[in-house]
């Protein structure tokens, strides 16, 4: 056919050519003449691409490639990493679309996950039979459409034909063959019916309805699968007026008749059209509303030429105008319609009520009867459109209110403020089974399939569903289908919430619907024609297999798992058996050996993505059975093991997957055997270009060196050579996901094959010229020694080891933790024996500490403080104290960071050196780090505060009480410090001072900073008095903190309380000594006007109550608890909160006994206000100690009610 | 409100744990029928306590144990009548 099509082109070619040519002795300037060499009458473009490439990276770069290899270098980034973030999972935000599309789900899925667009939610009260056909129908197109496109592929460009072919011809024998843009004709009839007439045989009118969906060919429209009622032939997706890959909405050029039916969602998808409003009314079918261009305006220059404008163009002789065929009106698109809003997708036909009027309005945020909301979108209004249409409530059928107020509860629930979608959430639950499944579903799953969604929006939708499904139970059952197409999709979600959501509405599904009910439900899809379908259908399986358990389920898995009808179905059984390990991973055990007799035969399937998915399946078992469960694979070991061998590519990949994952679980014997036969592969695969099978084979080599048969011998003797030589190159270390693989592979090989073997084959990599392989060697080294230490080394490998970590140290220009971490690990896994390199490593130190970048300086810091103890073990102090005096030197730093790290370096020096050995001498040191505790920088402060505080607390004695007074003086301003770690310190540090210098000077200074202004200053003076309370004892603080209170100032007053209940806290059980000398001015705290004072003097009193348990101070515990007893009635939160935990504290003081007999009094009170309070202390002291409440409780007189036990006397 | 919420939550969750627990709207029968039990649940609890008790009554542990678990059951009576 092929042949006939060029052949009359090449015809008609000729034939123009020579009537064209005038008689003129000239050359045409437009004329080859060698027209054996510029067109010797083949089609000039043939071997050429005739179209426009729609992707925007297809035709961008000018250098020809020749059969994939390209002639000259490539000197510039390749495509894929131009483009790797402007596609994909990696994509980034393009900052042009605006906020609110970003939020939505289907901004961010990818154009797989879009494809649940695609489904549909029509036809669902079809019985299982006529599902079964009606898959069967898709199955069939399906496979038409593939070998039309074949065909195309094949060279048959249907545009020659189409434009070439009929118009010869005289006569219109041609003309219905016309179909699209792609369809070559058909003349036999035979032939038509072999590929259109599967189901149906076509007449006459198909071939029609062809021929009107003949302008636009575009992807085609859901197919509308659709029982043929009278003679109409079956409706296939080839008829309508195709749309763009939306689901499209009507095509009133149809005759009404066989217009298909329009269902929900085909209004679904149309906007509320604010503009369109100027749109052709519905039904006009002079003027059919077809799919508008998207994007900037060139609706213009695409518009049909008119006929005045054809007559110009093509010539007048030699063709003919063909009358058009019979009931064909063209599409035309009205003049003067303006252009669309972005994000249009197909127009709707008015609901009856003229909503589209309202829809040109403000968008409300009140509804009538709703009341008002967080917000409400444009496409809301065409799900609760009908809310705003002031229709009389009373004129509207039982029915019709039922569907407002569902509808009105789901918009609360949708759009609502969290406590209106609480009230609505629970009232859609508890009338659940009133309302009905159908009233339910039919309005929540449109919403669900919404393009706008956003996350909030369907996580709460979902969540109405859960709900729902609880209460209607089985009444769910004729919705199953449906619910599980819009909840699918959250099967495969990024979002690992979405999933875990999808996984739980779904096993609540089918513990409500049965397991019977699921099957019959899900079978048709298992092999329905569109992969994303069947793919999701399997998720949802496994997710019935652990809701309802994998025995139930297994009968089946092996019937779909062998079916004999289509491979399709097989494919999906065995990826149902690969997700449930997935899923529910080592709780598939019991059942192993049934599911891998599932899928055993499916190794051998003549299909080969049936093999490769078998060969996953079998992956995913064994690694969630590991470590047990080797029986259950005997079966399938020899198949495996065969038929890796044959395989190559993609299919060897997974059955190497396979492979990997079973041979952990072998025992020795068996592991070494199965190894040594499959190993040959793995190593001829090593020098795949795939990454995917690089991936994989790296896999592989890890789990086969771990298991126990396999010796360090053997992989000395066949793996390591290879696997050096394909996967230490520097290429390897560019791509971050390879660095990490080989890494991991290569300690696991060092695992079995010691230390000094792998160490020594790539040691020579840390002086490499490139950064990247440099640091993958440095942290291979790393991890490999800090597992394994450095026993293994030789004295050889041990120089050439420091040499490359010292190499790849001064190289660095990246800043980075690796090459310093790995450094640290080699030094102090060697140990002593790094003594001789000390010398040298020091001056390296040395030197870079003086070097000019900011990043070198902090480094050599960073480095000294990592091996400080390995010096110290090595003897090395005398160059410690080198070293120290050198960072003395350079305390004028200037860049905070580096400052940081030098601090910390003298901070692991002082710590191994000693205090006393330290050069230069502490009394020198801490003069000069007096001022950098004012440095505001938080790495500054951390490490200049821990110095400090080390010499506090270690070496006090060496410097003057003078200076420490000053550094108090600093450490005051410290308290501010954002970071708690360091207020702490700070804290600490005041301890350690007044320990060394007496409490007196310290507390004047706390004691007087408890005046200033800010309030965290003030708690953390509190905090600092009592730890120095702690420390120095409390008798030598109380009196002077006693005495402060008596000054008339409110916050030193608090401050005063605040720092007796840290003081309490702290000293605990001592507290017995003090609580006499601390009742009169707790007394006066407690009956201050302020509650802030009170509340502070209640955490005293808890403080000091709990503190003396049991320590025979009851007298004052009660005398404080009646104190306490009025502040009940307090309301503020924090104050009522100190009070009830102080009275719970003077309980157990004071035994519950005798705290309930203040309790009584108010429990029955005629007072609500006063019940209240005392209910929460009953409460409270019932949850703690209700069992020493039983004998205080009151007596009653009634015979009913006395506890006549208590009267029994011996 | 927020913490109006949270504190009846709370109430509730502690409800729940601790049936003793009540509120301000808890009646007499309510409080006395948890009284009783729990000092019932107290005696048979304390070994030393159901044994002073069985000698006083002059029966065997056990008797005096079933007893009181039996007794448990509407430890003070009829729920009083629902009025409205």
């Amino acid at each position: 056919m092929s042949d006939a099509g060029t052949s009359a082109k090449r015809r008609a070619g000729n034939k123009s050519s020579t009537g064209d040519q005038r008689p003129s002795t000239k050359q045409s300037l437009t004329q080859a003449l060698d027209t054996e060499l510029y067109s010797n009458g083949n089609d000039k473009y043939a071997g050429y691409n005739t179209s426009i490439a729609v992707q925007d990276d297809d035709d961008m770069d000018d250098a020809a490639e020749v059969n994939g290899r390209r002639l000259v270098g490539q000197y510039t980034a390749t495509k894929e990493m131009m483009n790797e973030f402007a596609h994909g999972a990696t994509e980034e935000a393009d900052i042009l679309t605006s906020r609110e599309e970003q939020a939505q789900i289907a901004s961010r899925e990818t154009e797989y996950q879009r494809r649940r667009f695609d489904r549909n939610l029509d036809g669902e009260d079809q019985s299982y039979q006529e599902r079964m056909k009606a898959r069967e129908i898709e199955r069939e197109e399906q496979r038409v459409r593939k070998i039309i496109e074949d065909r195309e592929r094949n060279g048959q460009n249907g545009n020659e034909v189409l434009d070439h072919v009929p118009t010869l011809k005289d006569g219109a024998a041609a003309a219905p063959t016309v179909d699209g843009d792609k369809t070559p004709p058909m003349e036999k009839k035979s032939k038509r019916k072999r590929r259109w007439g599967a189901a149906v045989e076509i007449e006459e009118p198909a071939k029609e309805e062809e021929v009107e969906a003949l302008p636009d060919a575009e992807p085609e429209p859901e197919p509308e699968v659709k029982e043929p009622e009278s003679k109409k032939p079956k409706s296939s997706r080839w008829e309508t007026t195709p749309a763009p890959d939306t689901p499209m909405t009507d095509a009133p050029a149809d005759v009404p008749a066989q217009a298909p039916v329009r269902s929900r969602w085909d209004t679904a998808t149309a906007p509320p059209a604010g503009t369109t409003s100027a749109a052709p009314a519905a039904g006009d079918v002079a003027h059919p509303s077809v799919p508008f261009g998207f994007g900037t305006d060139i609706s213009a220059r695409n518009a049909p030429l008119s006929d005045e404008q054809l007559d110009l163009m093509l010539p007048s002789e030699g063709y003919k105008i063909l009358e058009p065929p019979e009931g064909y009106t063209p599409v035309r698109k009205p003049i003067g319609i303006p252009q669309l809003p972005a994000g249009y997708q197909g127009y709707m036909i008015p609901e009856s009520g003229g909503n589209s009027e309202l829809l040109g309005k403000q968008m409300p945020t009140e509804i009538p009867g709703v009341g008002d909301l967080a917000f409400f979108k444009n496409e809301d209004m065409k799900y609760f459109g009908k809310l705003v249409d002031n229709v009389d409530e009373n004129d509207l059928s039982v029915e019709q209110l039922k569907e407002r107020k569902i509808m009105r509860l789901l918009l609360k629930v949708k759009n609502g403020t969290p406590p209106m979608r609480k009230t609505a959430l629970r009232q859609l639950t508890d009338n659940a089974r009133q309302f009905g499944a159908q009233a339910l579903f039919s309005q929540i799953l449109p919403l669900l399939m919404e393009r706008t969604l956003e996350d909030q929006e369907r996580h709460l939708l979902v969540k109405v569903i859960d709900r729902v499904l609880y209460k209607l139970d089985d009444l769910v059952r004729p919705w199953v289908h449906r619910i599980l197409v819009v909840i699918e999709p959250l099967l495969i979600d990024q979002d690992y919430y979405a999933r875990v959501e999808g996984r739980e509405i779904i096993s609540n599904l089918s513990k409500a619907a049965g397991l019977a009910h699921m099957i019959s439900t899900m079978r048709p899809d298992l092999d329905h024609a569109d992969e994303y379908v069947r793919n999701t259908t399997a998720r949802a399986f496994a997710v019935v297999a652990s809701a309802l358990g994998i025995p139930a389920l297994l009968p089946f898995l092996r019937a779909v798992c062998r079916s004999k009808k289509s491979w399709h179905a097989r494919h999906t059984g065995v990826k149902i058996v690969q997700q449930i390990p997935i899923l529910m991973g080592c709780a598939i055990l019991p059942h192993l050996k049934g599911l891998v007799e599932c899928v055993g035969e499916s190794l051998n399937d003549e299909q080969p993505k049936v093999r490769m998915v078998t060969a996953l399946a079998l992956a995913a078992l064994a690694e969630a059975a590991s470590p047990y469960g080797i029986e259950s694979f005997d079966e399938i070991l020899n198949p495996l093991w065969t038929n890796a061998r044959r395989q190559r590519g993609k299919i060897l990949a997974s059955y190497l997957k396979a492979i990997g994952f079973i041979i952990p679980l072998m025992d020795e014997e068996y592991s070494s055997y199965y190894t040594s036969q499959v190993m040959d592969v793995v190593i001829r695969e090593f020098q795949s270009p795939d990454e995917e099978m690089k991936k994989v084979v790296l896999k592989v080599v890890s789990q086969c060196s771990g298991t126990a048969g396999v010796t360090p011998v053997y992989l000395k003797d066949h793996v390591l050579n290879e696997f050096f030589k394909h996967f230490w190159v520097r290429r390897m270390a560019l791509d971050k996901r390879n660095y990490r693989q080989v890494v991991d592979t290569t300690v696991d090989l060092a695992q079995k094959s010691g230390v000094a073997d792998i160490i020594g084959r790539i040691v020579n990599n840390m002086k490499d010229e490139s950064e990247a392989y440099r640091k993958m060697t440095v942290e291979t080294v790393d991890k490999v020694i800090s597992t394994l230490g450095a026993h293994d080394v030789d004295p050889r490998l041990e120089e050439q080891l420091i040499d490359g970590v010292l190499v790849a140290f001064q190289d660095q220009t990246i800043e980075d933790p690796v090459v310093i971490d790995g450094f640290a690990t080699v030094i102090n896994a060697l140990g002593e024996r790094a003594k001789t390199y000390l010398p040298q490593i020091v001056q390296v130190v040395l030197f870079r500490l003086n070097n000019k970048s900011a990043t070198v300086r902090q480094q050599a810091a960073d480095l000294i403080s990592r091996i400080t103890i390995t010096m110290n073990k090595c003897d090395e102090d005398p160059q410690l104290i080198k070293l120290a005096q050198a960072l003395y030197e350079y305390l004028g730093e200037e860049y905070p960071e580096v400052l940081g790290s030098i601090l910390g370096a003298l901070r692991s020096i002082i710590t191994v050196v000693g205090l006393h050995a330290m050069q230069p001498p502490i009394k020198d040191l801490l003069p000069r780090l007096t001022p950098i505790l004012r440095n505001r920088h938080e790495k500054v402060q951390e490490n200049t505060i821990d110095l400090v505080g080390r010499i506090a607390d270690r070496g006090a004695d060496f410097v003057p009480p003078r200076e420490w007074m000053r550094i108090c003086f600093e450490l005051l301003e410290m308290l501010k410090a954002h970071k708690k770690g360091i207020r702490r310190a700070a804290n600490n540090t005041f301890g350690y001072i007044a320990k060394a210098i007496g409490p007196q000077d310290v507390l004047a200074t706390l004691l007087n900073n408890l005046r200033v202004q800010e309030r965290q200053s003030r708690v953390c003076t509190a905090v600092a008095i009592g730890i120095v309370a702690e420390t120095c004892a409390p008798f030598t603080v109380l009196p002077a903190l006693m005495n402060e209170y008596r000054v008339p100032e409110l916050n030193v007053q608090n401050g005063v309380l605040k720092a007796l209940s840290f003081m309490f806290e702290y000293i605990g059980e001592m507290a017995r000594d003090y609580v006499y000398a601390i009742t009169p001015l707790l007394e006066d705290a407690l009956i201050d006007r302020d509650q802030v004072h009170r509340q502070t003097a209640a955490s005293v009193v808890k403080h000091v109550a709990l503190g003396c348990v049991g320590l025979d101070c009851e007298d004052a515990m009660v005398h404080l608890l009646n104190l306490l007893w009025p502040n009940l009635f307090e309301t503020s939160p924090h104050v009522i909160d100190r009070i009830i935990e102080a009275i719970d504290a003077v309980r157990n003081a004071v035994g519950t006994p005798l705290v309930m007999n203040y309790v009584w009094a108010g429990l029955f009170h005629p007072a609500r206000k006063v019940r209240v309070p005392y209910w929460r202390i009953y409460n409270d002291a019932y949850v703690q100690s209700a069992d020493a409440m039983i004998p205080a409780y009151p007596q009653f007189d009634d015979p009913e009610l006395r506890r006549h036990e208590l009267d029994i006397f011996i | 409100m927020a913490d109006k919420l949270r504190n009846q939550q709370q109430l509730e969750s502690l409800a729940a744990r601790y049936i003793g627990t009540g509120t301000s709207d808890t009646t007499k029968f309510e409080f006395t029928s948890n009284m009783a039990r729990d000092s019932l649940a107290s005696y048979v609890g304390h070994p030393p306590m159901l044994q002073y008790m069985s000698i006083g009554l002059g029966q065997s542990k056990e008797r005096t144990r079933i007893q009181m678990l039996e007794r448990m059951v509407r430890p003070v009576g009829n729920p009083p009548e629902q009025q409205d």
